[in-house]
């Protein structure tokens, strides 16, 4: 188990608890701070960070159960570990605490074994929630990474209104045969790089990733005032990001990249697949397999850009959009209409 | 003397963990604090203020138990678990006994640290 120094909150209204408590820690080489009650430990919190608090419950004041209640509403504090220790008796104040959202419970008088090894443990939880938020917080958006936080990673579904859009290089597989397996990898990083700017900057949330395709959603989790417009604008940046990225001197005398991407907008089951262990924020539905069958057609149509009527009615006048008429997709019952949009 | 009140293993351990040094500190505190805590007592006693009563006492076992003081550590229980008691007579008597019994922990703890 991991034996670091610690920021440790000791929250106790008696001054014998407090210094015993304190001695116990720094003993164990933590850091210790000490509040006489349930609102200084809580004013302590929002000043300062701590890895961890351990709260007493018989408090005048605020008492320990209404620290957890402020606690379990912060967004900030909510992951705090907090490990009870109290004199109190019956086992029903234990319970209400756990259930309050307490990580674990110390009768008083606290054994200091004891101690050291619910504070250990407690600290490697925080550590290794701490690295499963920063690993979110790297394949998500800030947003997607605090809705996830905020529903616990629920996982399940529901229906919502979005923009969906795919995006792949075309040719990709033909070039990557021709280059060296090194400049495949740094190619596709850097189109990544790019896109997720693209996408991002305009309040998307990209979350697949297969080869050199991508899916990117605009509306969900979070709502956006104008999804279609979001979607279409990042198109459009991501074309001329791509332009750019061609006439770099390093890539002088290299096949040029081009990219297609789809758009299609409507209902959608959105929600958090995948297993307690792994899950991603992710749409299905007809819009989303219409918007793959776009960015499909945009090579035999000759487009970069391809969306469908109902972004191209949510766009009205704001993007000039061409119609190409319908088009009978696999798997679709009726034709489709088919609007292509040009760069900015 | 100090064995009648003072449970001199669970002295012994407190002193191993924490260091006699800072133990006798802490003695220190508790006898600082502990009269408040059983004036507080009377307090919310006269005040007929039930959750004042039960955290003071609580809060006094909770010392007790922690310096090995056990009898008076089950005393204080008993007035946190019963309460303010429907006659204040019965509680009267109670916190008497409460104070001669915490005369004699403060005597035995004192006799201790510098023992």
């Amino acid at each position: 188990m991991a034996e670091h120094k610690a920021r440790l909150l000791v929250a106790d209204d008696n001054k014998v608890n407090r210094l015993l408590l304190q001695r116990s820690l720094q003993l164990q080489g933590h850091q210790v701070s000490l509040a006489e009650n349930g609102r200084v430990a809580l004013e302590m919190l929002a000043r300062e960070p701590f890895d961890l608090l351990l709260l007493d419950i018989a408090m005048p004041e605020m008492d320990g159960f209404q620290v957890l209640e402020h606690l379990a509403k912060d967004l900030r504090l909510r992951d705090l570990p907090v490990i009870v220790t109290s004199a109190v008796e019956g086992m029903d104040s234990v319970v209400r605490c756990i259930e309050c959202g307490a990580e674990d419970y110390l009768p008083k008088p606290v054994n200091p074994v004891l101690l050291k090894a619910r504070i250990g443990a407690s600290l490697e939880k925080k550590r290794l929630r701490d690295q499963q938020k920063e690993l979110v917080r790297r394949f998500a958006t800030r947003e997607v990474a605090e809705d996830l936080d905020a529903s616990g990673f629920a996982l399940g579904g529901h229906r919502v209104e979005a923009t969906v859009m795919f995006s792949d290089i075309r040719g990709f597989t033909a070039m990557s045969e021709l280059l060296p397996p090194e400049e495949t990898i740094e190619l596709l990083n850097t189109y990544y790089m790019l896109m997720f700017d693209a996408i991002s900057g305009q309040g998307g949330v990209v979350n697949q990733m297969i080869g050199d395709g991508l899916m990117a959603i605009f509306g969900a989790p979070l709502a956006l005032a104008d999804p279609c417009g979001s979607a279409v604008r990042a198109a459009q940046e991501m074309l001329e990001m791509v332009a750019l990225f061609n006439l770099e001197p390093d890539r002088a005398g290299k096949p040029p990249i081009h990219i297609g991407v789809g758009i299609a907008s409507g209902s959608v089951i959105a929600g958090y697949t995948g297993t307690d262990q792994r899950a991603t924020y992710t749409c299905v539905g007809d819009t989303v397999n219409l918007a793959a069958r776009l960015e499909a057609h945009t090579k035999a149509a000759g487009r970069a850009i391809l969306i469908d009527g109902a972004t191209q009615a949510a766009l009205g006048d704001a993007v000039a959009a061409e119609p190409l008429g319908p088009v009978q997709f696999k798997g679709k019952a009726e034709a489709v209409e088919v609007f292509a949009v040009a760069l900015a | 003397m100090a064995a009648d009140v003072i449970d001199a293993s669970t002295f012994a351990e407190l002193q191993e963990t924490a260091g006699a040094e800072f133990v006798a500190e802490l003695v220190g505190t508790f006898l600082e604090e502990a009269p408040q805590m059983l004036a507080d007592l009377r307090k919310a006693r006269a005040e007929a203020h039930d959750e004042r009563f039960r955290r003071e006492a609580h809060s006094l076992k909770s010392n007790c138990n922690t310096f090995g003081a056990l009898s008076l550590g089950a005393m204080a229980r008993e007035l946190e678990l019963r309460g303010l008691a429907a006659d204040p007579v019965q509680d009267a008597a109670a916190l008497d006994a409460l104070d001669a019994a915490y005369a004699g922990v403060a005597a035995a703890l004192t006799e201790l640290i510098h023992g």
